[in-house]
């Protein structure tokens, strides 16, 4: 049957990337001692599906991923178990039953993310929030994305569902994400300053995924049943 | 949280941050003020690599069991990072507390090869620790050599307060200890590596003297005080199977070379090939017993969840309990979803049929390691695998569906001949012919054969530590007569061959026989920007070259010059428990090709007996 694992992923793990963190809960549920369904041959691996790909140096409070398993116990127990394996900066929220069909798979179900955006001071310009309330007033934002072979321009306005200035220095957005339409924070906020004219430097703001959703912006981790 | 040493904008600007921030699975943390004693445990190389490193897992284990010890981890920033240190006047840190290094008692470097050399003076100078041993000021850790490299630590003296000859787990705790009451007592760095330099297998390198002969050779080499030990021991641990060993080894976030559990199933080897240092070495061979062995997989693979284990030591047939063990494993390993992954198991029916467990047989391949392409060279260097030995094994292999063969090969042997280079393309087609003598119904399509070859370098404590090598241009003309005649052969389309650039050789060959004089081109190299000279990207050999010219280093001296016997070595002040009189023996057998028998056939003698354990005493039972 198939669960679906919810965790955190703040702190120092923030720079350990996507792939690394597959291969870190790879052995985090052999450690933990869950039955887990293998793939046949001669090298054979869990049967697993990360919902979207986390970039290194952004932390999560919302991060998900299904596997496959023989034998259950309940979603507690198994909290509890993979709990005492993980190291400082990852948790596990909940694990849940899902529905063992393709389109229910963590990957295939992604159609969103929030995020938190938070300014750090050397890019802060004055009344920023009022100049992004325009930003977003346009019809269209239309940015160029480059490819290896082309660029092609992408109009990112209906990619941006909802947008909140929460303070003096961070943001709110709820954007798009998942394999069909994904948008980054970090491209919103090039767009932004593109639109100010103003340089964007470098590893000047941090940003954090509140939670991922399906496409109707359901959370992930509402999905499905617990086990009792 | 832990805070730490690098900021976020150097962590995201630089390859694989997580490198560089610990907090990993099974690493220790302790609290700083509970301990008395920091030891920053390095291996000089990238952290991928420096992780693979069964030794220090070792190390790491046996000092964090210490209360008031804390043993933390360094490794060599990638030359991204080591940039931006030395632009903002970074300290290297050690990744657990990410501290800085020089802030320790001690720095604990282990030597794995002589392209890592470079790299120690990196990691002492980004530690903003003195690069010269002599400048450095009471409050600047101990900085300790060890490791294989170190049983000739002369190119490294100026750089060491003091080295450690032999296996870890044997005195470390006395030096400790005599550092704490030293500390106690508030007397001085000196007083304590003098004191240091009494411990069985402790060599403080200024405490000795050398002088030379006019030719450049070594006309003494002598403590310059009374109570200084003229030799050195090597320390061994006897007792195999009740000493330290990692049961839940830190398990890195991204993937090192070694990303699996590693059991250490023995210490030493019986065959004394003689171009092998490791045989030498850890001479007796010693076993670990095979009911610990099984329980330490299983306990291993529970706390680090690795998904592979792979058996390490230097020849794993020879392991007395190897099918008991195997056959363990490979129900352990079905019941849990392991992979095993075995070493390179000489070919007979029992490996072949514990191969065909565990791999694919279509996709994976036969080792062999003939070493010498004649059966004249292979005397020479007491290889006793024969050619009919590899064409039963490689046929029997051929039955059973394999078609795919590694070949590894020395060049540059002492005494070879154009006859022995030639002769590993013939024993390549010998074995490509073997294949085709099958059936092509019962075959499965062409074989191939890979034939690898690289440069031999001669090693202290060997029978060839004698021994000349070649210039750098004779390196490159005796693979291209390797070459010319694998492609002359019938079945040359079955046949590929690889080869290694013989820069590298040369310059080991002149860091791995060195003396004391050798330490200042090494400092020069560095200096003008030498680091990572084991990763070709970074390897420049023109800057070596100017090292050796600036410092008046005449580099023929040390590799293209036959020893005599009665010179004195830079390394004949280690005492390694074979004697030199076996080496002078096996030299003169080696040029007489004649071989000698195993340990487990019969005693030759070679002086390791007298530690009185391993297959020193099982043989004679």
């Amino acid at each position: 049957m198939r669960v679906r694992i919810k965790f955190t992923k703040t702190g120092c793990v923030q720079y350990v990337g996507h792939l690394d963190i597959m291969r870190y809960f790879q052995k985090a549920l052999r450690r933990a001692d869950f039955d887990v369904a293998f793939s046949e041959g001669f090298s054979p691996h869990m049967i697993m599906s990360f919902a979207a790909p986390l970039g290194v140096g952004v932390t999560s409070q919302g991060e998900y991923f299904d596997v496959e398993l023989r034998t259950v116990s309940s979603s507690a127990d198994m909290v509890k178990a993979l709990n005492e394996t993980m190291v400082e900066g990852v948790e596990i929220k909940s694990i849940r039953q899902v529905p063992d069909t393709k389109k229910d798979k963590a990957m295939t179900m992604v159609g969103g993310a929030d995020y938190l955006v938070t300014l750090k001071d050397a890019i802060i310009i004055k009344d920023w929030a009022d100049k992004f309330a325009a930003f977003m007033e346009q019809k269209e934002i239309v940015v160029i994305k480059k490819t290896k072979k082309s660029e092609t321009s992408l109009d990112i306005r209906p990619l941006i569902h909802r947008w909140k200035v929460e303070n003096e220095n961070a943001l709110y957005l709820r954007l798009c994400c998942g394999s069909e339409n994904n948008l980054k924070p970090n491209l919103v906020l090039e767009s932004f300053y593109a639109f100010l004219q103003t340089e964007l430097p470098a590893f000047s703001y941090h940003v954090e995924r509140i939670d991922t959703y399906t496409k109707d912006f359901i959370s992930l981790g509402e999905l499905g049943e617990i086990i009792e | 949280m832990r805070k730490l040493a690098l900021s976020d904008e150097v962590l995201l600007q630089i390859e694989q941050p997580a490198r560089y921030i610990g907090g990993e699975v099974n690493a220790v943390m302790k609290n700083k003020e509970d301990v008395d004693v920091r030891f920053a445990m390095c291996f000089p190389d990238v952290y991928e690599i420096g992780m693979s490193h069964l030794g220090i897992q070792i190390l790491y284990d046996m000092f964090n069991q210490q209360e008031g010890v804390w043993c933390e981890r360094v490794y060599s920033p990638w030359p991204d990072l080591d940039k931006v240190m030395r632009e903002k006047q970074i300290p290297l840190f050690a990744l657990e507390s990410q501290e800085p290094i020089r802030d320790f008692d001690f720095l604990g470097i282990t030597i794995q090869y002589e392209m890592a050399y470079t790299n120690i003076l990196q990691i002492l100078d980004l530690s903003q620790i003195s690069i010269l041993a002599k400048d450095r000021t009471e409050d600047m850790p101990i900085v300790i050599g060890g490791g294989p490299c170190t049983y000739n630590p002369e190119p490294l003296a100026d750089f060491f307060d003091l080295f450690y000859m032999g296996e870890g787990e044997t005195v470390y705790m006395d030096l400790l200890n005599l550092y704490r009451s030293n500390k106690a007592a508030g007397k001085s760095r000196k007083e304590f590596l003098h004191k240091a330099a009494s411990i069985p297998g402790i060599y403080v390198p200024s405490l000795y003297e050398v002088t030379y002969n006019e030719d450049g050779t070594i006309q003494s080499f002598e403590p310059i005080e009374k109570d200084v030990p003229k030799k050195v021991e090597k320390q061994l641990v006897m007792d195999m199977s009740n000493t330290y060993y990692p049961k839940a080894p830190v398990v890195p976030f991204i993937k090192a070379t070694q990303d699996r559990v590693v059991l250490e199933i023995q210490r030493g080897c019986i065959r004394g090939c003689r171009f092998c240092q490791a045989g030498m070495l850890y001479r007796p061979t010693r076993e670990r017993d095979v009911e610990v062995l099984k329980e330490t997989a299983a306990t291993m693979l529970k706390n680090t969840g690795h998904e592979e284990i792979s058996l390490s030591s230097l020849s794993s047939s020879d392991y007395s309990q190897l099918q008991e063990l195997v056959n363990y494993l490979i129900d352990e390993c079905d019941r849990r979803g392991v992979n095993i992954s075995l070493p390179s198991l000489r070919i007979d029916s029992f490996s072949l049929d514990v191969m065909s467990k565990v791999q694919d047989i279509k996709k994976s391949s036969l080792t062999f390691a003939p070493e010498a392409g004649t059966q004249r060279l292979r005397n020479v260097i007491n290889k006793g695998l024969t050619e009919e030995v590899i064409l039963e094994g490689a046929g029997k292999a051929f039955e059973g569906g394999w078609s795919k063969v590694k070949l590894y090969f020395m060049l540059g042997l002492p005494t070879e001949t154009e006859e022995d280079m030639k002769g590993i393309a013939h024993l390549a087609e010998a074995i490509a012919e073997r294949y085709y003598d099958i059936p092509k119904s019962e075959r499965n399509g062409k074989c191939q054969i890979t034939v690898s070859t690289s440069f031999f370098v001669a090693k202290p404590f060997t029978p060839f530590q004698w021994a000349s090598m070649f210039p750098q241009e004779d390196y490159v003309n005796r693979a291209k007569i390797v070459k010319s005649e694998i492609r002359s052969q019938l079945n040359q389309k079955s046949i590929k061959y690889n080869w290694h650039e013989p820069q590298v050789t040369v310059l080991e060959g002149i860091l791995a026989r060195g003396d004391r004089k050798v330490g200042q081109a090494i400092l020069s190299a560095y200096k003008q920007g030498a680091i990572f000279d084991a990763w070709s990207e970074y390897f420049h050999m023109d800057v070596w070259e100017k090292a050796f010219n600036e410092t008046g280093l005449n580099t023929d001296f040390y590799i293209l010059r036959e020893r005599d016997t009665s010179e004195i070595l830079p390394w004949d002040f280690i005492d390694i428990g074979v004697t030199k009189e076996f080496m002078i023996k096996q030299w003169e057998m080696a040029k007489a090709e004649q071989v000698t028998p195993n340990c487990k056939m019969q005693c030759s003698g070679c002086g390791a007996g007298r530690y009185k354990g391993g297959v020193c005493i099982e043989s004679k039972n």
